[in-house]
């Protein structure tokens, strides 16, 4: 694509800037603000990732995922704020995503031992650990907060923390994992995944396309599993003391 | 109160805060082994945190609770709780049948609970058999409240704590878990700790009564000090909740 092409499509930032103005929606700022950090992010992106792939040094790759990491965890842990250490909580989850995927792709020598495989996978599964951790994170508080009484009825009994909590957790996990289970059953019919279409449209074989985008899906789909369930039995017991007795959440 | 009975619970001292707030003061007192003892006050004086002490789901900030002569953070805390049963207000039900709540207490400890004891415990309360089956969200609020009583029976505890059981039901559901508590404090010497807003209730019911305001015990003794309270703050909310 040409510079001058790239910038046509800067007609895609006209229209709902005109039609935000047009019916005083109020949304031109934020509208510009977004374009604007979305160049700026994405061509500084690009340019990193370019000398990257070139060096082809391992400590790159090794601090570009680190990064990735540490970005997706500031931003999940705002969710979790009433859980004591939840910080390091989801950048152990995180690592471990990382570390298996990673450690069966590479070990089995699916892909390529390269940067350009590494990191764009890397940043498919530390981001979406960072969505299912957030998920995971805003049902468990909510399911804690409605059922407190519950919960207290099994801690007056004489059950366990972890029996107490049992319910809420997995209700949790199922739910944080839907979204990935439903919108693989759906996956082609409705629309083409981001991946398989930049192939596509950059020239690649649709069917070696396809294999590639199978393959991101289905280590998705470990890396969800794995997020929950982490995330999961990490967090609960923060939520109790040492005379099991239930923290107050904030 | 009559200290020739031999303490179930004694509290020496006790405080509780949290969050900034003091919730409980210096509360000193005994509650008499095999007898039941009524919580009785205005709201947010502190009572079912006093209760949730009793039960461990709380320890003090300040103080010392006594169990059977034991300090209570000495108690294992899942054993401190089958030994000190506890019947919530709200009468929580997991989500199943009455057998799967009367299941709960044992399940928990990994043991089962046969049919046929659970029909004697819903036999123990005033519920026949038929109930055993039913989904918890088809009972009225005076079943769940036997319900919830029963559920306590499991652990068969040799202490009691009910959190204002009786305040949201009718009147014949209030008078049969009246007779129901007196019943279990008679046929298993229970030791039994009743929070309730029922005046009539702590006097015909209960052998003695706490009085509690602003997270203190104000006045404590037999039930009868109710009729004739020496306290005039006591009087005065005695005279306001009868009047």
């Amino acid at each position: 694509m040409t510079y001058t092409s790239l910038s046509l499509t800067l007609i895609f930032v006209l229209i709902p800037l005109l039609l935000s103005k047009t019916l005083k929606l109020g949304l031109e700022k934020d509208t510009l603000i977004a374009t604007i950090r979305s160049i700026i992010q994405l061509l500084a992106v690009g340019y990193i990732l370019k000398f990257v792939f070139d060096a082809q040094s391992n400590i790159y790759i090794f601090l570009m995922i680190a990064l990735m990491i540490l970005v997706a965890t500031l931003n999940a842990r705002k969710k979790g704020k009433g859980i004591k250490g939840i910080t390091w909580k989801i950048a152990l989850t995180l690592i471990a995503v990382e570390c298996v995927t990673q450690g069966v792709l590479l070990g089995f020598d699916i892909v390529p031992s390269t940067a350009q495989y590494i990191i764009p996978i890397s940043g498919m599964m530390i981001g979406n650990s960072m969505v299912l951790s957030v998920l995971f994170l805003n049902r468990f508080t909510s399911e804690i907060a409605s059922h407190q009484n519950e919960i207290e009825l099994i801690l007056s009994l004489g059950g366990t923390p972890k029996q107490a909590i049992h319910r809420q957790l997995m209700n949790a996990i199922k739910a944080s994992m839907i979204p990935t289970i439903e919108s693989q059953k759906t996956i082609g019919l409705v629309q083409l995944p981001g991946m398989m279409s930049g192939q596509i449209i950059g020239g690649a074989d649709p069917i070696q396309a396809v294999q590639f985008q199978l393959l991101i899906i289905f280590a998705l789909l470990t890396a969800a599993t794995l997020s929950s369930i982490m995330i999961g039995f990490l967090s609960y017991p923060a939520l109790f003391n040492e005379r099991m007795q239930i923290l107050e959440t904030k | 109160m009559n200290t020739s009975y031999e303490p179930a619970i004694h509290f020496q001292q006790v405080s509780f805060s949290a969050n900034d707030k003091t919730i409980l003061q210096s509360i000193t007192g005994s509650f008499p082994k095999g007898k039941i003892t009524t919580l009785v006050g205005p709201s947010g004086a502190g009572k079912t945190t006093l209760l949730k002490l009793c039960n461990g789901l709380l320890s003090p900030t300040d103080g010392q609770i006594l169990i059977d002569n034991q300090s209570i953070s000495t108690y294992e805390p899942t054993a401190l709780r089958k030994h000190v049963s506890m019947a919530l207000q709200a009468a929580p039900m997991i989500e199943g049948s009455v057998f799967d709540n009367l299941a709960l207490p044992r399940s928990l400890q990994g043991e089962n609970l046969t049919e046929q004891e659970a029909i004697q415990y819903l036999h123990d309360v005033g519920l026949d058999q038929s109930f055993l089956l039913r989904p918890t969200n088809k009972l009225s609020g005076g079943q769940r409240q036997k319900v919830s009583i029963a559920r306590t029976l499991i652990n068969q505890s040799s202490i009691l704590l009910l959190d204002e059981i009786t305040s949201a039901l009718d009147r014949q559901s209030v008078q049969e878990i009246e007779t129901l508590i007196a019943t279990i404090n008679k046929k298993f010497n229970v030791t039994i700790i009743w929070i309730t807003h029922n005046l009539q209730q702590a006097l015909t019911i209960g052998h003695y009564t706490w009085v509690m305001m602003d997270g203190k015990l104000i006045e404590t003794g037999e039930s009868s000090l109710l009729n004739a309270p020496t306290n005039p703050r006591v009087a005065e909310f005695v005279q306001g909740v009868s009047g």
